[in-house]
């Protein structure tokens, strides 16, 4: 297991122009619904993220928070109903830059290596025809020579060994591995990350964020990581920026989000999220900021949103603005940034100091 | 730690017969579990967990066979007796009243066809025939309020509720009959963390009121190490270390536990570099003469080949290690 260097945190690189930007996205479907009527989903609303070379951002959330569209409208699977997708600045549309160039820049990773990689081809063959397509090897030798290359900087070593291996030969994580090595293939600049390691077995899962990891460090791509595991996010990240029920709530650098979030919802994502180190230090513990509201609260329905901040049917500060309108961004000066009324309206005493930690076991005998 | 033992399962073996041969899914499982204990069982996908669940519940069907072993159950006034001896008939008295199973989908443990109150007033009045309709739709609604569920969703079908509710739905009717154990296999993994932490959360409120115990399947220790009060550690079907759950976060003896556990990114803590556990779990139909760790071990020596080593009590836990051997010569060098 070769050593990978620790993700350091860095700070925001706002002076740099982003390599892939969404601005202002937004995706409705449209579905029939139970009684046979259309029904407009409002998947993701008015969404702004920007990558950068050599930084990974975390878009976190829940399963139906929108992430998954986020990722496919980057990867030009789905035309934005509104907002734009900018790559070095220039506008993607129609007209715009052809999609070849685009796939040659912007690559998708799937959630589920079992079912993104052709059972019947070989690692040669799957690897081999991402370089000859793009036209980055065209000799029978060149061809071998970028696979071995691609498989080494995956960690598959020996390549030798991978070449000639069906994907039912390989484990999970080997065939993870392969399917980043076929992204590498085309030599982009930014890797879209889906849920890249939530099907792999726990004990390789930090391999593969290693392997992210360094591809960041050392080629410097640009990574969004989409995930429902707010502690794998810190481990990789540089940026995490927070999702519900379609509208980016929060986002900044990593452990100001997590350290001080500034939005009910990523505390309540915080509070829920297993923490060892937490509960089996501070033994029991007082009541949460959530369980006093006893109500057992579920994400909205994203053809039947709530209006103005989504979060508020679920929210314990929920104002009358709250159920109007969606807040303006509110920025603090290390780079976070939030959208919520409790920030616009002098009530964010609310939410700090943050409350005792909370133990899964409240009574202990 | 004084509750009387609950569960005794003692060199507890299941083979899956195959064509190409047998393969081992558990293997010489021994533990006692205690009256209203819960017992965490982690392990990676393959390890066995989920072919233990079954085991313990005698629901296992062929290919799978139960080749040796006892689990003895204590019931609360009677004699202690054998579940792998028992017939099915004695063993359907058993289920729900003593014994209960929560699975990890809950779409597919809900008939789709039958309204959510009707498939708790079945199994009430299967088993106390006594129950008249109504009394068993009160009883329903009890039981769905408990988990946070409002009584007017029974007249509801499963694809009505959302998947947190289904998921609820059915620890409550695992429940239904007030039994002593209730095994879950990974209930959480289909729902978001907010809705696992409320559903835990529940488990442990009603496991205080019920005092039930629980064998809990999962392949996330770290939700674990909050929730249960002694874990197990499952590889290739063997329990390779089993202890309190704070021995096994801070003290972790086995170095599969510990790669399992540093395989978690803390949440708060600082950061450092994590490696995970490099190689993949062993063919259970070609066993190792030795450690199935072995191959993946970063202390693997000589002594890790020769026998696959016993559980040893060491300190507060029992772990499965030769480095913990008096007799290996290796074992000093350990700290």
């Amino acid at each position: 297991m070769p050593d990978t260097p620790v993700p350091a945190p860095r700070g925001t690189s706002d002076s740099v122009a982003p390599v892939l930007e969404a601005v202002g996205v937004s995706k409705h479907f449209e579905v029939r619904n139970r009684g046979g009527n259309n029904a407009v989903v409002r998947a993701v609303e008015n969404a702004g993220i920007a990558l950068h070379r050599g930084r990974i951002v975390a878009l976190v959330g829940e399963s139906g928070s929108g992430k998954t569209t986020v990722a496919r409208i980057l990867g030009r699977f789905y035309a934005p109903t509104e907002g734009e997708i900018r790559l070095h600045g220039r506008p993607v549309a129609a007209g715009g830059i052809a999609r070849r160039d685009y796939f040659r820049k912007v690559q998708l990773i799937f959630q589920d290596p079992f079912g993104s990689l052709n059972s019947l081809h070989r690692v040669r063959y799957t690897l081999g025809r991402a370089l000859k397509l793009h036209g980055h090897a065209r000799s029978r030798r060149e061809v071998e020579d970028g696979v071995i290359d691609l498989l080494r900087r995956v960690n598959l070593t020996p390549p030798e060994q991978y070449l000639d291996k069906f994907p039912h030969e390989l484990s999970g994580g080997q065939r993870q591995r392969v399917v980043i090595a076929r992204a590498l293939a085309v030599r982009p600049e930014v890797l879209l990350g889906d849920e890249p390691i939530s099907m792999l077995d726990v004990s390789i899962r930090l391999d593969v964020l290693n392997l992210l990891a360094k591809l960041r460090d050392e080629e410097g791509l640009a990574l969004l990581y989409i995930t429902h595991d707010i502690a794998s996010a810190r481990y990789l990240c540089d940026e995490i920026d927070v999702m519900y029920a379609g509208q980016l709530v929060e986002g900044g650098p990593k452990e100001a989000v997590i350290q001080s979030p500034k939005h009910p919802y990523t505390r309540l994502l915080l509070d829920s999220s297993p923490d060892p180190g937490r509960s089996l230090a501070a033994g029991s513990a007082s009541e949460g900021l959530f369980t006093a509201t006893g109500e057992l609260g579920e994400p909205p329905d994203p053809a039947d949103p709530p209006t103005g901040c989504r979060f508020h049917p679920r929210c314990p500060f929920a104002m009358d603005e709250c159920r109007e309108s969606f807040p303006e961004r509110t920025e603090f000066p290390d780079g976070q940034w939030v959208h919520c009324w409790l920030h616009q309206k002098g009530r964010a005493h609310l939410l700090a100091p943050a409350p005792p930690a909370q133990s899964l076991k409240e009574t202990r005998p | 730690m004084t509750d009387p033992a609950l569960l005794q399962v003692d060199g507890l073996s299941v083979d899956y017969l195959t064509p190409q041969g047998s393969a081992r899914a558990c293997s010489d499982i021994s533990f006692t579990l205690r009256r209203g204990e819960i017992l965490g069982v982690a392990g990676e996908s393959g390890s066995g967990k989920s072919t233990l669940i079954t085991a313990l519940t005698r629901l296992q069907r062929p290919p799978a066979v139960t080749s040796a072993g006892r689990i003895v159950y204590h019931p609360a006034d009677g004699e202690p007796v054998d579940l792998v001896a028992q017939s099915e008939r004695a063993l359907r008295r058993r289920r729900w009243r003593q014994l209960a199973i929560v699975m990890q989908s809950a779409m597919d443990c809900l008939n789709p066809v039958m309204r959510l109150g009707a498939q708790f007033t079945d199994v009430l009045r299967t088993h106390d025939p006594s129950l008249d309709r109504a009394a068993a739709w009160q009883r329903a609604g009890e039981l769905v309020r408990m988990v946070g569920i409002a009584p007017d969703r029974l007249p509801a079908y499963p694809h009505e509720l959302s998947g947190g509710m289904r998921q609820r739905s059915l620890i409550a009717l695992a429940l239904a009959c007030d039994p002593d154990l209730v095994v879950m296999d990974e209930p959480t993994t289909a729902v978001d963390v907010v809705m696992q932490r409320q559903i835990l959360a529940q488990v442990l409120r009603l496991r205080e009121r019920f005092g039930f115990a629980v064998v809990f399947v999962t392949h996330d220790l770290s939700l674990l190490l909050e929730l249960a009060d002694r874990i197990a550690i499952m590889y290739a079907g063997r329990i390779v270390e089993i202890g309190s759950s704070a021995d096994l976060y801070h003290r972790p003896k086995h170095p599969y536990t510990k790669g399992l556990r540093d395989s978690f990114p803390p949440l708060h803590a600082p950061l450092r570099e994590l490696s995970g556990i490099p190689g993949s779990p062993p063919d259970l139909r070609d066993p190792l003469p030795g450690c199935a760790f072995g191959p993946r071990c970063p202390r693997a020596h000589a002594a890790c080949e020769q026998a696959v080593p016993p559980l040893r009590t060491v300190e507060a836990q029992d772990v499965a290690c030769v480095l913990y051997d008096p007799q290996n010569p290796e074992a000093t060098a350990h700290a």
